[in-house]
């Protein structure tokens, strides 16, 4: 058990409006604080979105960022190492899809040595036991820090 | 044109006796409303009292928010088994203004519509298509059976799909419209888009919302019609209370039916002729729901007597509000509606602002709401579903499609003293 939580990834996510100059302020207020971001993507709806991000010091960036008054949580999320060959991203699909685990949505990590894809799924742990069960390799929270 | 010459054109001592008359029975009608009973009681007033049309200034007003306490049918006078309609407007918080008729006011009502659709020169033979909401909004049930009383073909086309519009103006050889001016410029502008022509249409009616002379210009020169103002409120059954006559300066307020007052809205004090003020109107026929001195919020004048066309009062054409309400696309807003709908949802924040513009001559509102952080959890889905629902709550309550924005806490600017949450952005508010 304690074993899926070193899995457990914390993405910080931040509500921004579609406007210009918010997605600087974010970057800006980290450069500021030096914190790495290592990886993000953007959703966006109507008028809106939200900035998700993977720091290296999640807890440091979720301060400065409420400090300047943005809206940010937390989201636990996983980190799949991805073999590198043709059907690596199917395989995995493939295996969280089986065991009815819903991809919420993905984005990509590149690393100094590995193609990582950090995925937020519905149910985190269960796709975590379900993955490491089948030996897909995934990162530990610390592998960000 | 006279649809009644004789009430139309009433003058002097004989009007006067009229409408005391008239003002009396209104005031023993109201009497029966525990709201006016009481009213009345603390004023020391019985009807009595009321012995010429001046003494009118010794009743009390009464104001929209009066209203609300009635909800819903507190200010009827008569049993509801008399009631044979119920129509609602914008009232200042979550709940609508309830209004009434019994199958007698209904009859007046028509009477005023065939009044001024005759003044303007309809008649049988011409086909009228309303274009405006049925349903609960007075505009499009109230021009309609008045329509029907002189004889008009009339299209019950209602609101929306205004290529549709367009073509049944020209299949069915329509001559005159009703809509609001903002829509009829629509009309145009879709009209010229597909390059066709209105070759038939000579009358066109537009209200519930104020326009300007320059307005006027526009319509006419792209229509090809002669515009005419229509002046009501539902609280007064609706359209009709007054309109322009073809001598196209100002409009007569049917006199037998209606007193009007000019207040000082600060101060309450009545204003002479030709003086710019708040319009105060007393209906003198409406038996459902009588009132007293009721507060149009309405900015006008009495202008002086003597039509060419011999009909009586007239007041000039609506100038703006005494008050904060809006008009979108015809229906009413009160900021306090808004105000209202986002406090009853937990997750919108205390901090709102509203702005409006005019884009392709049609009204847009749009709202923007900060969140409140705890119901900020990161996923995007929650924040549409709450866009969704404030925007669905909105509807509900205002009767009208807005856009809803979220923006970042802390953005919206922070109010002392005084809040401005309205931005008016359209260019001319008429
Ligand atoms: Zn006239």
């Amino acid at each position: 058990m304690n074993q899926i939580e070193h899995y457990l990834i914390k993405q910080i996510s931040i509500f921004s409006e579609n406007r210009p100059g918010r997605l600087a302020a974010i970057a800006q207020a980290m450069q500021e604080e030096r914190i790495n971001i290592l990886a993000f993507s953007i959703a966006e709806a109507d008028g809106f979105g939200v900035v998700r991000a993977l720091v290296d010091h999640s807890e440091r960036a979720y301060h400065k960022l409420t400090d300047m008054g943005f809206m940010v949580s937390f989201t636990d999320v996983i980190a799949v190492r991805m073999r590198d060959e043709p059907g690596g991203l199917y395989e995995i699909a493939r295996i969280l899809g089986d065991a009815n685990i819903n991809i919420e949505y993905a984005y990509a990590y590149t690393g100094k040595d590995a193609a990582v894809l950090i995925l937020r799924v519905n149910n985190a742990r269960d796709a975590i036991a379900t993955l490491l069960k089948r030996n897909v390799t995934l990162m530990e929270s610390s592998f960000f820090k | 044109m006279f649809w009644n010459r004789k009430m139309e054109t009433l003058k002097g001592d004989e009007l006067t006796r009229l409408q005391l008359k008239r003002l009396s029975w209104t005031i023993a009608q109201a009497s029966k409303v525990p709201f006016y009973r009481k009213r009345l009681n603390n004023a020391g007033i019985t009807p009595s009292d009321v012995r010429s049309i001046d003494d009118i200034g010794k009743l009390p007003f009464t104001v929209k928010g009066d209203l609300r306490e009635g909800y819903p049918f507190g200010f009827f006078s008569v049993p509801l088994n008399r009631v044979i309609r119920i129509h609602t407007t914008s009232g200042t918080t979550g709940k609508p203004t309830v209004v009434g008729y019994t199958r007698r006011d209904l009859e007046n009502w028509s009477e005023l519509i065939a009044r001024n659709m005759t003044m303007i020169g309809l008649k049988e033979g011409d086909v009228f298509q309303n274009m405006v909401n049925y349903g609960l909004f007075t505009g499009g049930l109230g021009f309609h059976y008045g329509a029907e009383k002189i004889g008009l073909t009339v299209i019950p086309s209602a609101t929306g799909n205004t290529k549709r519009q367009i073509e049944m103006i020209n299949d069915f050889g329509v001559t005159s419209i009703h809509c609001t001016p903002s829509y009829a410029l629509h009309i145009a502008e879709v009209a010229e888009e597909i390059g066709v022509e209105l070759p038939t249409l000579k009358f066109g009616i537009f209200g519930a919302e104020a326009w300007s002379e320059a307005m006027r210009r526009e319509l006419e020169r792209r229509l090809k019609l002669t515009a005419f103002d229509s002046y009501g409120l539902s609280e007064m059954y609706g359209p009709g209370v007054a309109f322009e006559c073809p001598e196209g300066d100002g409009l007569h307020i049917w006199h037998d039916m209606y007193l009007v007052e000019i207040i000082d809205p600060a101060t309450g004090e009545r204003l002479g002729e030709g003086e710019s003020g708040e319009m105060v109107i007393t209906p003198l026929v409406k038996e459902a729901m009588p009132l007293i001195r009721y507060r149009t919020g309405d900015i006008t004048k009495l202008m002086a007597d003597g039509c060419a066309c011999g009909r009586g009062q007239k007041i000039g054409r609506i100038t703006g509000r005494s008050d904060d309400m809006l008009v979108i696309r015809g229906i009413n807003v009160f900021p306090s509606q808004i105000e209202h709908v986002l406090r009853s949802l937990p997750e919108v924040g205390e901090q709102f602002m509203v702005y409006i513009d005019r884009i392709k001559y049609l009204d847009e509102m749009t709202i923007e709401v900060e969140m409140k952080k705890e119901y900020f959890h990161g996923e995007l889905e929650d924040l549409s579903k709450i866009q969704h629902r404030i925007t669905d709550a909105l509807k509900d309550v205002l009767g009208l499609r807005t856009n809803v924005r979220l923006v970042e806490p802390g953005s919206l600017p922070r109010f002392e003293g005084k809040a401005r949450r309205v931005i008016d952005r359209r260019e001319s508010k008429l």
